[in-house]
């Protein structure tokens, strides 16, 4: 199905191209081609060996997890991986790049073709789910970065982010809306943090996308495009490409022509504007790096990446949803992130271990346990799955007090709340304060006794028909019961007192 | 296939020399000789051979994952690396203004 | 006795190992001579006594507590302004890298340290080591110690651009030097002068902190006296660096220790392309000369033929200059050397242009002639359009070149050839020209295109009384039949000339 996005412009309908080439900081300790450190935030030029600073007469020698993430990402999208590889150099004058070249793949990949599938989502105008496809991963060098505000006269340069490894992954231009980009932004994003290959953090600079954006009368040849650098968000991705779509309409039905050029995306405006500096005409003279040689790898470094794979977001979601019985949405929402499917499973899996009964018995309460009862006590608190109080062991606890009875589901929301606050376990906050569910039929019948006693005029109006009125009385004597009253014992009750 | 000065001046632009008008009308000859002479190579019947990769035949070795394993290429070390700086400032390399 | 600066390499280990005299002495000797002989031959570009005679302190008292010594034990030598030296100056001989002072040790300068070598200091050098007579050195000519015997007294070349290192063994200033061969520039400087230089198989020599010219080229080796100091001295320089993805993760073979100039049963390659017309008659006759020698020494000496190697030179001046235009980008004045801003005015005013000016200006006033037209030349080789032409077409030839070696390699074990076309010429006679100057190594380079090892040693004086070399290149990975070989040709050449001391 098409995507049906258009941009109305003064003499017609519209249709946007978009193609993006997101760079993807690969989780290693060590950089791509030195052994500095690489983690976020450290003071200037801290994290900078001999190599990264481009001393003369130093060499790059590959950090092999760079090597093994890349290829391990580029089989969670289905790519060729390329036994036969190599670095060349990207040669052009920079002050963040201490080289005077970087050092990436252009010629030879060490990731070929590939895709993801972006899920179908009728609300943002993605009517059915739809195949982008991924032209290559290649492995390179981030480069330092530039401070422009600190001296009146001179500009700063820190080189602690110079040389850390990148993925370049560079999709084929196959999105047709700012919402496929934005899909497109966040499931790649999610398949490499399945994968473990790449943070996402994309406040941090982990992940940033180039956007090429084109547009053209539909079903007519491919405009002229347009690249906008380094965007870090996905929201600042699906704006750059509203704003410059609109900005290419606009100027073409004024009777101007797009030129290809590199521009800026400013968060503040939300507007693109083309870059002044590196205006080069250019020329960045690739050749293969005489440092470096060929990359081969053997079918079993392969193997041995393909076996590391976990079970990613798509799979995961069709066995969800054929083998746990979970609802499409639910499916959807747990595997969306790679720390709530983990964390989904790891309660299945305890909850199972506890009750003794296989998990797609329990699939259902535990994801609606945690998808509205946990999810909605965090998110009053602000509080992330990951740093939640209570684990999923904890989790199980309780779900399991609710499945044997011991607790009614309105007593376990009280005591997650008190699990929250205390850090207790279930079992040990159910006994100390002594809210384990009554079976005892004598003292329900008591309660059911009293509360009839009490709504005299409401037993009448019951007897006459008026059957509504029946949850009104489960309610009372739960009430009564301080909640204590196991729900099928009371409803038993009320219906031969009542009958 | 020759050059002249104006390509000399955009050869030398992409190579960051500066050149004045003397130093290109001086390299011109100079670039011409040589390249002419290069060109012989284009006579070389090279059907069917692949480019050199590796002058001596071996594969890439990788290195460990591993921070500062061998201090000579580790981090750590801003003294060192700011050490001939020729504008060190407060940890940063000083370059003149630059703005995007 | 013979004066301590007359010993080599493995007559001073030896002497100081027997307690004949003490590393100290022989630092000193040298130190004294580098002093009375650089302000005339310009060997060094920087003299550093101390270090030598540190070094040699250390080695007497290691000799002193009885333990065992190194390879190179009490050996004053030059290192090649080349090779990254802690503390110490490192130039390239170049105006970009004045005053550039490495925080880091070369793998190779510290081998050669590790194994007793002290440092007499940085030798000069054509600028990145871009020439073939060391008249592009940002810090003047190196002056020939050898002089034409027509008593004119003519500067000459001594060769490159390993050329301070060539100049400084000759001279016996320096015990042995390193050097370091990108398309011949161990191999012509020393039969230049009458010494003997190895290059090994690419990959031997780690290249972690040497200042790089053309990286799929650069191989460090020794220059010294003869072959057995040469061997020496590679033993000590070679061997794996995992700061170097191009080195060879193999042995170091006992190069000295299984010397042998027995030939009988080696097989000698002659190929008659590097015969070439209007060939300078001496050397033709010093190659006929190392045949009959090697046939001598019990080889048998076949024809071969390397059919590309009138193509070698032109493909080496692609390469070459298109990996050296990308390697001296770092030469920018952001992060060390030189930084030149440019005058008020020049600068365009608007944004960026403040730093590329910079860069443009720095690299202008730091870079010599010679260097500026190499990276003009790998500029454009590797420039939108034009890099299949030339770099795809060069590295292709390099392959045909390289497999010329290969089909002749299944004939023989190793070949002969003259190092040069000519023996040394005078200082100032080919700088005007280029591509007179590049010919110099027609025969030096297509070993250095295919990565193989490659000697050369004297072989005799020309009627002017200069000393000529010839070459033998050997198989990848075997260095031993290459110094075998040299051996035996400097067995019978007794090549014993040395210059005469006139500084
Ligand atoms: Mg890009
Ligand atoms: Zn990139």
């Amino acid at each position: 199905m098409v995507s049906s996005y258009r941009i109305q412009g003064a003499t017609g309908e519209w249709e946007v191209v978009i193609g993006l080439e997101v760079h993807a900081q690969i989780t290693t300790q060590a950089k791509l081609f030195s052994g500095a450190a690489t983690a976020f935030g450290a003071e200037p030029n801290t994290q900078v060996s001999l190599v990264d600073a481009a001393m003369p007469g130093m060499l790059p020698v590959p950090n092999a997890e760079c090597i093994r993430q890349a290829v391990r990402t580029g089989l969670a999208i289905d790519a060729a991986i390329n036994r036969w590889s190599r670095f060349d150099r990207k040669n052009y004058f920079y002050a963040d790049l201490p080289q005077g070249y970087q050092i990436s793949q252009l010629y030879h990949p060490l990731v070929g073709e590939g895709s993801l599938t972006i899920d179908a989502d009728e609300k943002a105008g993605i009517p059915a789910d739809k195949v982008i496809g991924i032209e290559r991963i290649h492995v390179e060098q981030d480069a330092g970065k530039l401070m422009h505000d600190q001296h009146p006269t001179m500009s700063y340069v820190d080189l602690n982010r110079s040389g850390v490894a990148l993925m370049e992954i560079v999709s084929r231009p196959d999105m047709r809306s700012p919402a496929e980009a934005g899909a497109y932004v966040r499931k790649l994003r999610a398949i490499l943090r399945y994968v473990g290959s790449c943070d996402g953090n994309m406040e941090e600079g982990s992940m940033r996308a180039d956007v090429n954006v084109s547009v053209r009368r539909p079903g007519e040849e491919f405009g002229t495009r347009t690249e906008t650098k380094n965007v870090n968000s996905v929201r600042f991705v699906m704006q750059a490409i509203e704003h410059e779509a609109r900005r290419q309409v606009d100027l073409i039905e004024d009777g101007g022509t797009v030129v290809q050029e590199t521009r800026l995306f400013d968060p503040g405006t939300g507007t693109t504007r083309a870059m002044r500096s590196k205006e080069d005409a250019h020329d960045y003279r690739y050749f293969p790096d005489p440092d470096l040689l060929p990359l081969e790898l053997d079918e079993a470094f392969i193997a041995e990446c393909r076996a590391s794979l976990p079970e990613l977001p798509d799979a995961k979601r069709r066995r969800y949803e054929g083998e746990l019985g979970l609802s499409a949405y639910n499916a959807g929402v747990l595997t969306a992130e790679v720390e709530t499917a983990g964390w989904f499973e790891e309660l299945l899996a305890a909850s199972a271990a506890k009750a003794g009964k296989p998990e797609a018995e329990l699939a259902k309460p535990a994801a609606n346990w945690l998808l509205s009862e946990l999810f909605g006590a965090l998110n009053k608190t602000g509080t992330a799955l990951a740093d939640s109080p209570v684990t999923p062991a904890a989790g199980a606890e309780l779900l399991a007090l609710v499945a044997k009875g011991t607790i009614s589901g309105s007593i376990a929301k009280q005591v997650l709340e008190k699990m929250l606050a205390s850090g207790d376990g279930a079992e040990a906050i159910v006994e100390r304060e002594g809210l384990m569910q009554t079976s005892d039929t004598s003292a329900i019948e008591a309660a059911v006794d009293q509360v009839l006693a009490a709504n005299a005029d409401k037993v009448a109006e019951f007897k006459a028909g008026k059957e509504a009125l029946f949850g009104f009385f489960v309610g009372q004597t739960m009430k009564a019961m301080q909640g204590k009253g196991n729900p099928q014992l009371v409803n038993q009750v009320l219906r031969q007192k009542l009958g | 296939m020759s050059v002249d000065k104006e390509t000399v001046a955009r050869i030398a632009n992409l190579a960051r020399i500066r050149m004045d008008d003397a130093a290109l009308d001086r390299m011109v000859p100079e670039l011409n000789n040589i390249l002419a002479w290069v060109e012989q190579l284009g006579e070389v019947d090279c059907s069917g051979v692949e480019p050199m990769t590796a002058v001596i035949p071996n594969t890439l070795r990788l290195r460990d994952d591993v921070v500062n394993a061998d201090p000579l290429t580790g981090g750590g070390v801003r003294d060192a690396v700011l050490a001939n700086a020729p504008a060190p400032e407060h940890g940063f390399f000083g370059v003149p203004k630059v703005i995007e | 006795m013979t004066e301590l600066t007359d010993l080599g390499i493995k007559a001073i280990r030896d002497g100081v190992v027997g307690g004949s005299f003490t590393a100290v002495e022989v630092a000193e000797a040298f130190n004294a001579a580098v002093a009375a002989a650089n302000p005339a031959l310009n060997a060094f570009i920087v003299t550093t006594p101390d270090h030598a005679l540190d070094a040699a302190r250390r080695v007497d008292a290691q000799r002193s507590a009885g333990e065992t010594l190194g390879a190179m034990a009490g050996v004053p030598i030059g290192m090649k302004d080349l090779f990254a030296t802690k503390g110490v100056q490192t130039t390239a001989a170049s105006h970009i890298l004045e005053g550039f002072v490495p925080p880091y040790e070369s793998t190779v300068s510290q081998k050669l340290w590790d194994a007793g070598a002290g440092m007499l200091g940085k030798l000069n050098l054509d600028q990145f080591a871009m020439g073939s007579s060391n008249e592009t050195s940002y810090f003047g000519n190196v002056i020939s110690p050898w002089r034409r015997a027509d008593g004119g007294n003519a500067p000459l070349a001594p060769g490159g651009s390993s050329g301070g290192s060539s100049a400084a063994v000759a001279a016996r200033i320096a015990a042995a030097a390193t050097g370091t061969d990108t398309g011949g520039s161990i191999r012509q400087p020393a039969a230049f002068t009458g010494i003997t230089g190895i290059k090994p198989t690419y990959g031997r020599c780690s290249r972690w902190g040497v200042v790089a010219f053309a990286s799929s080229l650069d191989q460090a080796g020794p220059m010294a006296r003869d072959v057995t100091d040469c061997a020496i001295m590679l033993g000590a320089m070679a061997g794996f660096d995992p700061k170097d993805a191009t080195s060879l993760d193999l042995p170091v073979p006992d190069w000295a220790g299984a010397l042998n100039a027995d030939l009988r049963g080696v097989k000698v390659g002659i190929p008659r392309e590097y015969r070439m017309d209007g060939m300078d008659a001496d050397v033709a006759a010093s190659w006929d000369q190392g045949i009959a020698w090697l046939k001598d020494a019990g080889a048998e000496v076949i024809d071969i033929s390397l059919p590309h190697t009138h193509h070698a030179l032109p493909a080496y001046y692609i390469i070459a200059p298109a990996e050296a235009s990308s390697n001296l980008a770092r030469y920018d004045g952001v992060r060390y050397g030189l930084r030149e801003l440019p005058e008020p005015g020049s600068g365009s005013g608007t944004s960026g242009a403040g730093l590329q000016d910079m860069y443009a200006a720095t690299r202008a006033a730091g870079f010599g002639d010679e260097v500026k037209r190499r990276i003009l030349i790998g500029t454009y080789v590797l420039s939108a359009g034009f890099y299949d032409a030339y770099y795809t077409q060069a590295q292709k030839v390099r392959a045909l070149i390289a497999r010329d070696f290969e089909r002749a390699f299944e004939r023989c074990d190793v070949i002969l050839a003259p190092t040069c076309p000519t023996a040394a010429f005078g200082l100032g006679e080919k700088s005007a020209d280029p591509l007179a100057m590049y010919l110099n190594d027609v025969f030096a380079v297509p070993a250095s295109l295919a990565g193989l090892p490659a000697m050369s040693v004297p072989a005799g004086l020309n009627r002017e009384g200069l000393p000529l070399g010839l070459q033998l290149i050997g198989r990848a990975f075997d260095e031993q039949s290459v110094l075998n070989a040299g051996l035996a040709i400097e067995q019978r050449a007794g090549f014993n000339a040395k210059p005469e001391t006139w500084w």
